[in-house]
């Protein structure tokens, strides 16, 4: 069972990157008829999203969130250790993207460079693998970085995903210091593989000219085998399975109350989700931030970005922050982490 | 378990479905309001009042409010 403990590891400066243009789910006419709009936007808690342009991909976005978070804190490239690069949408199959940000950030050639490939739990995980680098003997600094661009690979015409998903991009420092003790639970359960998927375009399925056939699937939606998939039934009910279990477990393991959290961060699935989870937990509305009406789903970078640009002034030395990540895999994680001093930058737009 | 709770806890999920609208024998797929999430506050619904996890395909095959009823049930006898 993963149930991971560290100390004297947290996180120092966080910022984030979100393209600088702008899509309304008001102007989703063609795809949800016009007088369902309205309630759809209130379910789904998403009245716009943020889209890359064509040729912006997520370490572009990556990219310039971190060169902010090393201005505003005056972090020398070379005392970085290591840096992780989180994403379902890097910009190659190969290489990994990683060591691409290390020549662009200036980065030592003395960087570990690895990414990290996980749906919308990723940064639960990868905030883990941080921090366990962190821990090590010989490593100082993590960057952490977390950028999806689900824009690129969801159909226009699906009504499932397309409303749902917009991209953003995040960067988290990690460092060892004075730090009280951190709780990771990660669990995963490849049963469920079929539940969000991009079925072609890997070795499995590997892409040939019918991958490319957009056809009208389940409920009229549209899309080809190289463009997202999500059964979002099935997913609503993993999560309603395992989240507000997760935060209870989480409780548990470190012998603290719900009441003790001072802020419960979701990953932005869509509200009408989460709102529930947190009835639920019968957990106080006021300490669940959201973001997910101006950015959207972004996947993995969803919890990051949200305490970015939502807990920027409000996040206090000594906060009891609990993350929750769930999607793609099936893979879930939920995180216990006490903030000490942590730089938040402003978000920025690309 | 009642159905008459089971109904009332249904028609809870909708706007503007009345009750009388309901009965064992809706097809609850051919009601003006059903959508998607409707479904997945009707998944909500019976995982908080009952405690029970219905799976997706459960959902989408079941035609009726019985239909749903009676997987609620199975679940609970089990």
């Amino acid at each position: 069972m993963a149930i991971i403990k560290f100390h004297n590891v947290g996180i120092t400066a966080m910022s984030a990157c979100v393209p600088s243009k702008v899509v309304s789910n008001r102007d989703l006419g063609y795809l949800i008829p016009e007088d369902e709009i309205e309630k759809t936007i209130n379910n789904i808690g998403i009245e716009e999203r943020r889209i890359a342009d064509d040729d912006v991909c997520a370490s572009d976005l990556c990219y310039k969130a971190a060169k902010q978070l090393m201005e505003d804190n005056n972090i020398d490239p070379a005392s970085i250790d290591v840096l992780l690069f989180m994403s379902q949408t890097a910009d190659y199959r190969i290489p990994a993207t990683a060591p691409l940000l290390q020549h662009r950030l200036c980065l030592s050639k003395n960087t570990c460079c690895i990414d990290l490939s996980l749906g919308c739990s990723g940064f639960v995980f990868a905030l883990s693998t941080a921090f366990a680098y962190a821990s090590m003997e010989g490593v100082n600094r993590v960057l952490l970085l977390d950028g999806e661009t689900f824009s690129k690979i969801c159909n226009k015409r699906d009504k499932v995903d397309w409303p749902l998903y917009g991209d953003g991009a995040t960067a988290t420092l990690i460092e060892k210091g004075d730090f009280e003790e951190s709780t990771f639970i990660l669990k995963s359960d490849g049963s469920g593989a079929n539940a969000v998927i991009i079925p072609n375009g890997g070795m499995r399925n590997p892409t040939t000219a019918d991958s490319l056939i957009e056809t009208a699937r389940e409920e009229g939606n549209i899309r080809n085998d190289l463009e997202i998939y999500m059964d979002g039934m099935e997913v609503f009910n993993f999560a309603m399975s395992v989240v507000p279990k997760g935060v209870k477990e989480i409780a548990k393991e470190t012998g603290t109350t719900l009441d003790d959290i001072d802020w419960l961060v979701f990953h932005q699935a869509n509200k009408f989700m989460t709102d529930f989870f947190a009835k639920r937990l019968k957990f106080n509305m006021e300490k669940v931030p959201y973001c997910i009406h101006k950015y959207g789903n972004t996947s993995s970078t969803s919890v990051p970005l949200t305490i970015v640009s939502e807990l920027k002034d409000k996040l206090k030395k000594g906060d009891q922050v609990v993350m929750c990540g769930f999607g793609a895999g099936l893979s879930w994680g939920t995180a216990r982490v006490v903030f000490g001093d942590c730089k938040i930058s402003p978000v920025i737009e690309y | 378990m009642e159905m008459k709770d089971f109904i009332e806890h249904f028609v809870e999920q909708f706007d503007e479905t009345p009750s009388v609208e309901v009965s064992p024998q809706t097809h609850h797929h051919e009601m003006d309001e059903w959508s998607s999430m409707i479904a997945l506050s009707v998944m909500a619904m019976i995982d908080e009042e009952y405690d029970v996890q219905i799976k997706a395909d459960e959902m989408r095959n079941s035609k009726t409010v019985q239909d749903l009823y009676d997987i609620v049930q199975s679940y609970l006898n089990k």
